[in-house]
């Protein structure tokens, strides 16, 4: 469910001569399971014997985002028979990349307050936006804690394989103001596009240490170790939500978003209540 | 047989028409939308020069690699009868048809820090592969080296055996044969080749994010640079954009005019 940039960034393949044997079968492959993909998804309102009100609500959220909203989209779609949510993940900066280029959502959830300044406000619909959430930083070790980090500090041990998210998405300023505070050289081995990429590098064991949201420790269970950063030098992030079109259910999600039953999801998943 | 050509042509004509505009379009807008003026002060920022560097330094090494290994793979497979042969040549076009992301999640299995290769690898001699220089040409490699074999081979194919035959009975090894007749006569077919991979591993995205990272002047190359810039400073990705659409139609190019059919 991740927006597909990434991978229609890297899919680049001319076609070589000479591989004529090739290519004949592996386009009746592909011809084969479009037919038989669009023929499994043809448009909800045209099958028989299904209701033809169906709703959708697509919602574009930050990548930290991602097991609390598929859960809340979950919760929503079982109280709201008929309506769908269809959810995409990305980093911050991406998702307001899309929205100004005419992207089609109802709702975004972004990471950072300061990720909606190159938002085009002329797209937000309704009440405006909102805070949905907040979070904090941590540092995600894999479990065995291979580097023996204990604090931040740690961080600039020579050798040390570090991982942070790119200073262009939230999760990167807000590590990189971390580091400034603690006055603290990160031995940085890659800037990943988002957190949950972050987040990967750490869990596959490739790296020692990453900087990533409390909420992403809590989401990856026993597959990370969280070490805590002192409070003297956390960064509290805040979530905006800003819903850009009138459509009703997109209005109601939102509400229920914003809801108890909501933000208690959201706190299961190891989110910080809004300030108000 | 047509009734009437005019019609038969136009029936032609259209869909190539639609099939020329399919490739341009994009590009004429990367062209259209880049500021022209402000293109030195784009080049100059500190993340695009790093970047060119590395993407021609580990395209340059995985086409070596290609040439080196690719070859002889390439004799086999169009000299070899054996029944695994076209199993063999299978296997070889697993990675073209590959997602590139999983190409790199692969080669994360097996030369990361705890892949099956690599956690050996780190025992031994205390070093992984992963967020280096050479984990980037090894994703370059990975993806690029099918397109190479493919193209080489297929060149091969056409090379009329008699010549291995009658170099044999001159009294040439197999590998003076492979070295003095095969690989001149089918030096178009390795250019060919050669210009493919290389264009492949210029392009690689997917592969070399997932298992190299992407750290500017170590594994950050052209294209996760256009990446990253793309979120912070569109007009710097298309400067970048350029440069290597530049690059790629001069090498394309050069290469067409020699030997490319």
């Amino acid at each position: 469910m991740r927006a597909g940039s990434r991978e229609s960034a890297g899919r680049h393949e001319p076609a070589a001569p000479g591989q004529r044997t090739v290519v004949a079968p592996v386009l009746a492959v592909a011809l084969a399971l479009s037919a038989i993909v669009l023929a499994g998804c043809g448009p909800a309102t045209g099958e028989p014997g299904r209701s033809p009100a169906r709703h959708t609500v697509v919602v574009l959220a930050a990548s930290s985002l991602t097991d609390a909203l598929t859960a809340i989209a979950g919760d929503f779609e079982a109280s709201h028979p008929g309506v769908d949510v269809e959810l995409s993940f990305a980093a911050s900066s991406t998702i307001v990349t899309q929205v100004n280029q005419g992207a089609p959502a109802d709702l975004v959830a972004l990471a950072g307050t300061s990720s909606l300044a190159p938002l085009d406000m002329s797209r937000i619909a309704g009440d405006g936006v909102r805070a949905l959430a907040g979070n904090t930083l941590e540092i995600a070790t894999p479990p065995a804690n291979p580097g023996k980090v204990g604090a931040i500090s740690d961080l600039s041990r020579p050798g040390l394989k570090v991982v942070l998210c790119a200073a262009t998405v939230p999760c990167g300023k807000a590590a990189a103001s971390a580091l400034k505070a603690a006055g603290v050289r990160a031995r940085v081995v890659s800037y990943e596009t988002d957190v949950r990429a972050t987040l990967a590098k750490v869990r596959l064991g490739e790296a020692d240490a990453a900087i990533v949201y409390h909420s992403d420790v809590v989401s990856a269970g026993d597959q990370v170790h969280g070490v805590q950063l002192p409070a003297s030098v956390n960064q509290r992030v805040d979530y905006p939500i800003a819903r850009l079109t009138d459509n009703p259910m997109a209005a109601e999600l939102m509400a229920y978003l914003l809801s108890g039953k909501g933000r208690g999801r959201l706190r299961e998943h190891g989110f910080l209540t809004a300030l108000s | 047989m047509a009734r009437s050509p005019r019609w038969a042509r136009a029936g032609l004509l259209v869909p190539a028409w639609v099939a020329i505009a399919v490739l341009l379009v994009p590009l004429l807008a990367l062209l259209l939308r880049a500021d022209w003026a402000g293109m030195p002060a784009q080049l100059a920022k500190p993340s695009v020069v790093p970047a060119l560097r590395l993407s021609l330094l580990t395209t340059s090494a995985t086409l070596v690699i290609c040439a080196l290994v690719g070859t002889p793979l390439a004799w086999l497979l169009a000299r070899s009868t054996h029944r695994v042969t076209p199993w063999l040549r299978a296997l070889v076009t697993v990675p073209l048809v590959l997602p590139p992301v999983v190409g790199g999640v692969a080669l994360l299995m097996a030369y990361g820090r705890e892949g099956v290769v690599g956690s050996t690898l780190l025992e031994v001699a205390g070093w992984s592969i992963p967020f280096t220089p050479v984990a980037v040409v090894f994703a370059e490699t990975f993806v690029a080296l099918p397109f190479y074999v493919l193209a080489v081979e297929g060149s091969m194919q056409g090379l009329d055996p008699r010549y291995d035959g009658l170099a044999a009975t001159l009294g040439a090894s197999p590998w003076r044969t492979f070295r003095t007749v095969v690989v001149p006569m089918v030096a178009p077919g390795i250019a060919s080749g050669a210009a493919l991979a290389w264009a492949r591993a210029l392009g690689e995205f997917g592969a070399t994010i997932t298992f190299a990272g992407n750290f500017p002047g170590r594994t950050q190359t052209a294209p996760l640079a256009v990446y990253v810039a793309l979120e912070s400073d569109p007009q710097a990705a298309i400067a970048l954009s350029l440069v290597m659409l530049l690059i790629s139609v001069l090498v394309l190019g050069a290469l067409r005019g020699r030997w490319l059919r």
